[in-house]
């Protein structure tokens, strides 16, 4: 069932709708839900667990946080109630949103539903392995370096990475605040525009939230709309044999639509992974510093006095990947490496953001590749670089503050999904869904 | 011989209705945590949100102290693990505070007076408090959050008595803008103190040693003091190099001796940043102009109360130092009473009085529009200046402040009535005939004796004013 085929559903349906969506989800050995918490009566929305819940449980999927109950809603779960959404279930997650696969959750990987030995992508795999499954209508992610678009990828449904600024951030813990957006991950592109639309707009709560109003973009949508397209070469050159063809099938259809194709080039994409770490981590290494064990969550045995209290709860706490990048992130920020690492990455920053106005001053969207290949096996992304540099395609996006939107084409050999991503100009997101919705109808794409 | 370079950075606390990034009260709570929310408690998820009172309050300073107010100014974070600092980071002005390039104007060594600047004026957070129970530690933090301006002057001063009237004087501005109570006892008004010696002469600076958190003016005289003398005795014994380095330390004002806080190797690293929370801070048109709504200042007043009300220079500046004491005298003017009489009173009398008592303005049992009454009764000439003191002294004691009732108590009236003077005076100069013929040849120097004698004659009650006028009527008839 879609989320708008959902939304008309009478209190009776949608009592037994979520009752028959939690015992599926119980039922299911894929590890997407790591919660079963559910609000009131309502169109029942999947949590991911770094969304503050009141009175809900929320653990990052840290070992640090657990114990925690949420005393407050995030502004995008307030949102949600007043519209008669229903908050339920909790969605596995990379710990602290650190990650490409879901692995580095405390409660174990989530599995991919479309073949159980591969990750669902990360952080926010529990969110779409569960709506690719079936066991969520719709959920809500955080997208931080792609972390909604690449699992969405991956599990074959829409995922949405809003402009920065355009959904508050008031509630969810942080990750790197600079690049953190929540959005919506749905079965097709109507429902993210649908969801996007009951999570978007300015609070005051959020001193980064953007003062525009939100305009409807569910409403508006019109697959009929033509516009011009950019390739970027060089991007697809890097890509595995899959997304080329994705690619090939999606410039194809896009044409078929109507829209214009142009070619373009963008810095080589080690500059946003060098960029990306840096500015993510650094951001990431003050922000996990209130988890010390002193007023909540987990607190180590034994601490003889503070500075030990917060060594052993930290050490105790943290998963690996979570400390890699909060020591990553202090070396960066530490003096005497401050200018080489943080200035410079600021720099790099505003160059590809230049990079992506001269592209926009020629096409309205992008269309651009989200991985470099179908979900990777359990395991097989051990060594953090490689994990870091499979991050390639999205991460501008995010250091650039854009929004695109991931929506699955094709699926390879192996039946595994492979998605590409419409990236669109900061503030202007209607363009996006109409073409993505043009794309979607045409590609013909079967979960 | 030596030079001392003395430079100060002081934490004003802000007298904001609620905290700098959230909206919880900065008023005194009894109950520990009972004064906090999401953000200042640091739980996940919760943002900041810059409160735009604190940041009129350091602009209105920053107009005071004719310094540059920044149209955008940024806020950065400073990490350090701390119990009580809830973020594990500080939220500060770094890179780009909000107001640079102030001066501050002070009575020199030589009596005449410089500016200090003021290098930068930042707006930050403070802190929670820790409080340790034997093995336990517990944090309060009903303080985290309250917003703070540190103001940070140039090394101007050369002396502790410099730097001391430079801390009144920023004292008694800060509570003249009504930006900060700037309770020095309940750290709202807090002082560091950087010290440092070079032989006269020399260009360089001398090493700058921090001393941290001192609560009174005269523990930072005593502070500058030792530590001057510390570094000059290790210079003078040739291991300057080995004992005066760049470090904090801590005064310890039972010992009255400067302490070191930490080893050499172990130099902290905030690691700033930019908080990525936090947009620049850029200051609207409407924020200025609330900024300059900025009341007389002390200096101003000070030479108002010269020009206009023709006050002596020392009591102008007695009167204007502390705000308290100058709305004191303010008060006491509405009662039409001359404004020399009035400074000398407040000054003389009520200071005095109160001085002995140990006792401040603000904790003086007799208000301003007693005292004023008072000076009235002695100006329409119901009782002198000696009679007025007594009153002075009773109500204190007292505790009674109907003045008419006090003088009637005390039998301090004075005889004011033209007939009964008139009596009086014909009685004396029908028992000196004598002295009249003399007084008429030209010894005029038997008008004291007459005024004396009609005083006399009075027992003291009459108005010496009236006495005066009236026996001259009579002796010239
Ligand atoms: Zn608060």
């Amino acid at each position: 069932m879609k989320l708008r085929e959902a939304c008309k559903l009478s209190k009776e349906e949608l009592k037994s709708l979520q009752e028959e969506l939690l015992q599926k989800a119980k039922e299911s050995d894929l590890n997407a839900y790591i919660g079963f918490e559910r609000s009131e009566i309502g169109v029942p929305i999947l949590i991911k667990d770094n969304i503050q819940v009141k009175n809900w449980p929320i653990t990052c999927a840290s070992k640090i946080l657990q114990g925690y109950i949420a005393p407050y809603n995030a502004t995008v779960i307030e949102k949600l109630k007043v519209k008669g959404f229903a908050p339920m279930g909790r969605a596995n997650m990379d710990e602290f949103a650190m990650g490409s696969t879901t692995e580095s959750s405390f409660y174990g990987p989530t599995k991919n539903p479309h073949d159980t030995t591969r990750v669902p992508g990360g952080s926010s795999g529990g969110s779409a392995a569960a709506v690719a499954a079936g066991l969520a209508i719709a959920a809500l992610g955080s997208d931080t370096g792609g972390s909604i678009r690449q699992p969405a990828s991956y599990c074959g449904v829409v995922g949405f990475k809003p402009t920065y600024g355009k959904v508050s951030r008031y509630g969810l813990s942080a990750y790197a605040s600079s690049l953190d957006q929540i959005g919506p991950i749905t079965q097709d592109v109507k429902d993210a525009a649908l969801l996007y639309d009951m999570i978007a707009g300015y609070d005051e709560k959020d001193s980064t939230s953007a003062n525009i109003a939100h305009t409807s973009i569910y409403k508006n949508l019109d697959s009929s709309q033509k516009y011009t397209i950019a390739v970027i070469d060089n991007y697809v050159e890097a890509a595995s044999e899959d997304v080329k063809e994705a690619m090939q099938k999606a410039i194809k259809a896009l044409k078929e639509a109507g829209h214009t194709i142009i070619h373009k080039n963008l810095l080589n994409t080690k500059y946003d992974i060098a960029t990306y770490y840096i500015i993510a981590t650094a951001e990431a290494a003050t922000n996990l510093g209130r988890y010390d064990g002193v007023r909540y969550g987990y607190r180590a045995e034994g601490a003889k006095n503070s500075m030990e209290l917060f060594f052993k709860t930290r050490s105790e706490g943290f998963g690996d990947e979570v400390k890699r990048r909060i020591l990553l992130g202090n070396f960066v920020l530490s003096s005497g490496y401050y200018d080489a690492y943080y200035i410079k990455a600021q720099k790099v920053r505003h160059l590809i953001k230049e990079e992506y106005n001269k592209i926009f001053a020629k096409a309205d969207l992008i269309l651009s590749p989200i991985a470099p290949s179908v979900a990777p096996k359990l395991g097989q992304l051990q060594d953090p670089l490689t994990m870091y540099k499979s991050d390639m395609y999205t991460l501008a996006i995010n250091l650039v503050g854009l929004p695109a939107i991931s929506l699955p084409i094709m699926k390879n050999k192996e039946n595994l999904p492979v998605g590409l991503q419409l990236i669109g100009k900061a503030f202007n997101e209607q363009p996006i869904f109409n073409a993505a919705l043009s794309l979607e109808e045409r590609v013909n794409y079967k979960g | 011989m030596f030079e001392v370079v003395i430079g100060l950075e002081v934490h004003v606390q802000l007298n904001t209705k609620s905290k700098l990034f959230c909206s919880c009260s900065t008023e005194f709570a009894a109950k520990p945590n009972s004064n906090t929310c999401p953000v200042c408690l640091a739980l996940p998820g919760a943002l900041p949100v810059v409160n735009e009172e604190a940041v009129i309050k350091a602009m209105r300073f920053g107009y005071a102290i004719d310094a540059k107010v920044n149209e955008v100014s940024r806020f950065d974070r400073k990490s350090y693990f701390y119990p009580d600092s809830p973020m594990s980071y500080q939220i500060t002005q770094f890179y780009k505070p909000i107001l640079e390039n102030g001066k501050i104007e002070i009575t020199s060594k030589d009596g005449g007076t410089k500016f200090v600047t003021i290098k930068e004026a930042h707006l930050e957070a403070d802190a929670g408090k820790s409080i340790h129970e034997g093995a336990i530690s517990k944090v309060d933090l009903n303080r985290a959050g309250t917003p703070l301006l540190e103001i940070v002057s140039g090394p101007d001063m050369r002396s502790s008595d410099e730097a001391v009237e430079y801390l009144k004087k920023l004292h008694s501005l800060v509570r003249y803008l009504d930006i900060s109570d700037a309770n020095m006892q309940e750290g709202s008004f807090r002082c560091d103190v950087n010290v440092s010696i070079r032989p006269k002469g020399q260009k360089e600076f001398g090493t700058r040693v921090e001393i941290k958190n001192i609560n009174s003016f005269r523990f930072v005289k005593q502070a500058i003091e030792y530590e001057v003398e510390r570094q000059i005795e290790a210079y003078e014994d040739g291991v300057y190099e080995e004992e005066v380095w760049q470090e904090t330390r801590l005064f310890d004002s039972n010992k009255g001796i400067t302490k070191s806080m930490r080893g050499k190797e172990d130099s902290a690293d905030y690691r700033y940043f930019p908080d990525p929370d936090l947009r620049p801070l850029i200051v609207t048109q409407a924020m200025i102009e609330k900024a300059k709504e900025i009341p007389e200042l002390p200096d101003e007043k000070c030479k108002r109360y010269m020009s206009e009300l023709k006050l002596k220079e020392y009591d102008a500046k007695v009167i204007t130092a502390q705000k308290e004491l100058a709305h004191f005298f303010e008060v006491m003017l509405e009662e039409k009473i001359d404004a020399k009489n009035a400074a000398a009173w407040l000054i003389n009398e009520l200071l005095g009085r109160l001085n002995k008592l140990g006792l401040d303005i603000s904790q003086s049992v007799v208000d301003a529009k007693t005292l004023a009454k008072l000076i009235s009764k002695i100006e329409d000439g119901t009782i002198s200046g000696k009679g007025a003191k007594d009153v002075l002294d009773y109500m204190i004691e007292h505790e009674e402040f109907d003045i008419d009732a006090i003088i009637e108590k005390l039998g301090l009236k004075q005889l004011s009535d033209d007939s009964a003077i008139l009596a009086l005076i014909d009685e004396v100069l029908a028992k000196n005939k004598d002295k009249v013929n003399e007084y008429k040849e030209g010894k005029e120097k038997l008008f004291g004796f007459f005024v004396g004698q009609v005083m006399k004659a009075s027992k003291g009650s009459a108005n010496p004013k009236k006495v005066n006028e009236l026996l001259k009527q009579r002796l010239s008839s």
